[in-house]
């Protein structure tokens, strides 16, 4: 389908059940080199072991704090990182274990927004370049035609078209991540990793970048993964949302219910630190202060990953590592004092 | 030239919290490090206006009166504690320092008092710690120091910019946290300047909200929230997710921030603004007041839907 005829007939974005990318027991290590002969000391268990899935037409929420491997997960998704181990399989294709021509195939199908426009695009180059490079790379176009793309989707994204010769500073934060989109729009992708897209953004700009992002989804079909640490607006673009603690999935659920009925106690305390923006509810709120910080992810604790911190903690947790479960239908959580489901096999 | 903060005045009662609300670029610590002359000058210049501290004008003081008013009377935050703190210190160095200078303490009296202030702010094992670098504390527990040294001579206005902004949720929450605690016990008046709404409406007693180097509203933080009267606070408190019904779309400010560079003659929101009319652009409305101490720069009336009644 033609972005065309696409944004000509713009339909409602609804999630289907149909599955886009599964991932088993993902794993993503980085070594630690240590002397002069930099033997391998250890590894940053950076991603250790997820399963989950993301399907078709929806907006996957991810979130947890700096350090939590978030990104590494998105980057692992898109294989710019190897994965140490597990499988990512994508529309039926194991792309973790792909190589060479084969992977290179699977990559228009798959790209990425990432949060700092400013690093992400290159200064030298222009707008019209930046948006062709993909199509230049991949070899699908003859220049006229990429020309005229490379027009439709400046205005795609609400830019002037007449825009393609000027170079990325003679543009503002918002508009700069806007060529960001533009770039990852330019091979009609299914899935897009969305890597903290507004984190660099003003607030009012904020909120012109993710309606972009919803209007582009529900015209094109897209189905994201949006890395984010902003809960609340995770809790606005999300279907369902997974909330990540040291290289964990630690829950999993629709974003009704788990703003709603956060069953993890780490899902619990991140959510009662955000500020919300009333001071009534602020007044009145009591939030769960975690004390101390999160451990080293080269060296994480014994069992539960979050039992350093973790107001609910008993003795079960220090020894045994909670499974990652299906405590209701469509509802996951790896906690000891999380009731019901049967331990699934993958962790 | 840019004209990064024109005509603004305010005031800070004793043991207040006064948030300073605005997006980057509206001048928000522009204006507060001008306070203390924290600006390099050369090329910035403060072209007028008074700063009245405790009876004493602090834009007339030349720099060395200005340097006993540094980090004694008034302290300061930042919002990333790795560019604050010195790395070839130790933290109970830098937390040292101004009690030595301001306060002329011993050495030996200076790290007692150190420790103390390293209890204060909730660092675990402070008297182990003192000696530790700041590359050896997570992001928070920097945050922490720098608030310690902030507060080492006790001074009676803080000034925090960003100080939460590089911190993680669960941190931020920690954080503000330890603010009101600190806030009860010592009783510092607070200028707060952030982005979020979210932390201005958990920690404020009164809002500036900043757009484009003017202050364009002022109001007590209920009063903000409830009836915001300028046409940017109204769209800023609209474009936030949340305050609206589940995936309705997010009403966005179109267009981008005004650029500064030239003396302003007529309204820095009028060229996003909806409500904008002919007399906008001819004039650079004043804060006019709205209801006792909530004023808005602003000529038109959100009550009628047209133009304000000004005397």
């Amino acid at each position: 389908m033609s972005l065309e005829t696409a944004m000509a007939r713009p339909t409602h974005h609804v999630p289907s059940d149909e599955t886009l990318v599964s991932i088993d027991n993902l794993k993503v290590h980085f070594p630690i080199h240590k002397g002069i002969l930099r033997r391998k000391a250890g590894a940053v268990r950076a991603v250790d072991g997820l399963t989950f899935e993301i399907k078709k037409g929806e907006t996957l929420g991810l979130v947890g704090e700096s350090g939590c491997g978030k990104s590494t997960t998105g980057r692992a998704l898109l294989r710019l990182y190897r994965a140490s181990d597990g499988r990512i399989i994508f529309d039926g294709t194991d792309i973790a274990s792909l190589e060479g021509d084969a992977l290179r195939r699977q990559r228009p199908r798959m790209q990425m927004i990432f949060q700092d426009p400013q690093a992400s695009l290159n200064p030298r180059m222009t707008v019209g370049a930046i948006i062709a490079e993909p199509l230049v790379e991949h070899g699908v176009m003859d220049a006229k035609g990429r020309k005229a793309r490379v027009r439709e989707l400046l205005d795609a994204v609400g830019l002037n078209p007449d825009y393609v010769n000027r170079y990325p500073h003679e543009f503002s934060g918002g508009q700069r991540q806007r060529i960001g989109i533009a770039r990852a729009l330019a091979l009609d992708p299914e899935f897009i990793v969305c890597d903290e897209p507004i984190a660099a953004l003003d607030v009012s700009i904020q909120a012109q970048v993710v309606n972009l992002l919803e209007d582009l989804q529900a015209k094109l079909g897209l189905t994201y993964l949006f890395i984010s640490h902003d809960l609340s607006m995770v809790k606005h673009i999300a279907d369902r949302v997974a909330v990540m603690y040291l290289g964990k999935i630690v829950e999993l659920a629709d974003v009704e219910t788990l703003f709603a009925s956060p069953k993890h106690p780490y899902t619990k305390a991140l959510l009662s630190a955000v500020p919300v923006p009333d001071p009534k509810v602020e007044a009145n709120r009591r939030r769960i202060i975690l004390t101390g910080d999160i451990p080293d992810p080269a060296n994480p604790p014994a069992g539960c990953r979050f039992c350093t911190r973790c107001p609910e903690v008993f003795d079960r947790c220090r020894v045994e590592e909670p499974a990652w479960r299906e405590v209701q239908p469509g509802r996951f959580a790896a906690c000891h004092r999380v009731e019901g489901g049967e331990a699934s096999s993958a962790t | 030239m840019v004209h990064a903060v024109n005509g603004i005045s305010f005031h800070l009662d004793e043991g207040e919290l006064l948030a300073v609300v605005g997006e980057s670029g509206s001048g928000k610590s522009v204006a507060m490090m001008s306070l203390m002359q924290l600006l390099p000058m050369p090329p910035a210049e403060i072209a007028s206006g008074r700063v009245n501290f405790q009876g004493q004008d602090l834009v007339k003081l030349k720099a060395s009166q200005i340097r006993q008013v540094r980090g004694s009377r008034i302290g300061f935050v930042f919002q990333d504690p790795m560019t604050s703190l010195n790395p070839v210190f130790t933290v109970g160095y830098q937390v040292m320092e101004p009690l030595r200078e301001h306060m002329g303490l011993s050495k030996k009296q200076a790290r007692q008092r150190a420790i103390e202030l390293l209890e204060l702010v909730g660092i675990p094992a402070a008297r182990q710690r003192i000696d530790d670098y700041p590359h050896q504390f997570s992001g928070g527990m920097r945050q922490r120091v720098v608030i310690a040294i902030a507060l080492a001579c006790d001074p009676k206005v803080l000034i925090a910019d960003e100080p939460t902004t590089a911190l993680d949720v669960t941190v931020q929450a920690q954080i503000l946290e330890l603010i009101k605690e600190l806030r009860q016990k010592l009783g510092m008046a607070i200028i707060w300047i952030t982005h979020d709404l979210g932390v201005a409406a958990g920690i404020a007693d009164r809002i500036v909200v900043m757009y484009g180097g003017q202050i364009v509203e002022h109001a007590h933080v209920d009063d903000l929230f409830d009836d915001p009267q300028h046409p940017y606070t109204r769209a800023l408190l609209d474009s936030l997710p949340g305050r609206h019904e589940a995936h309705e779309k997010l009403r966005s400010i179109a267009g981008q921030p005004p650029l500064l560079l030239s003396q302003p003659e007529f309204c820095p929101f009028s060229a996003r603004c909806k409500h904008v009319f002919d007399k906008c652009l001819r004039q650079n409305p004043p804060l006019i007041a709205v209801d006792g101490d909530h004023r808005a720069a602003c000529w038109w009336d959100p009550e009628t839907g047209g133009p304000r009644d000004v005397a």
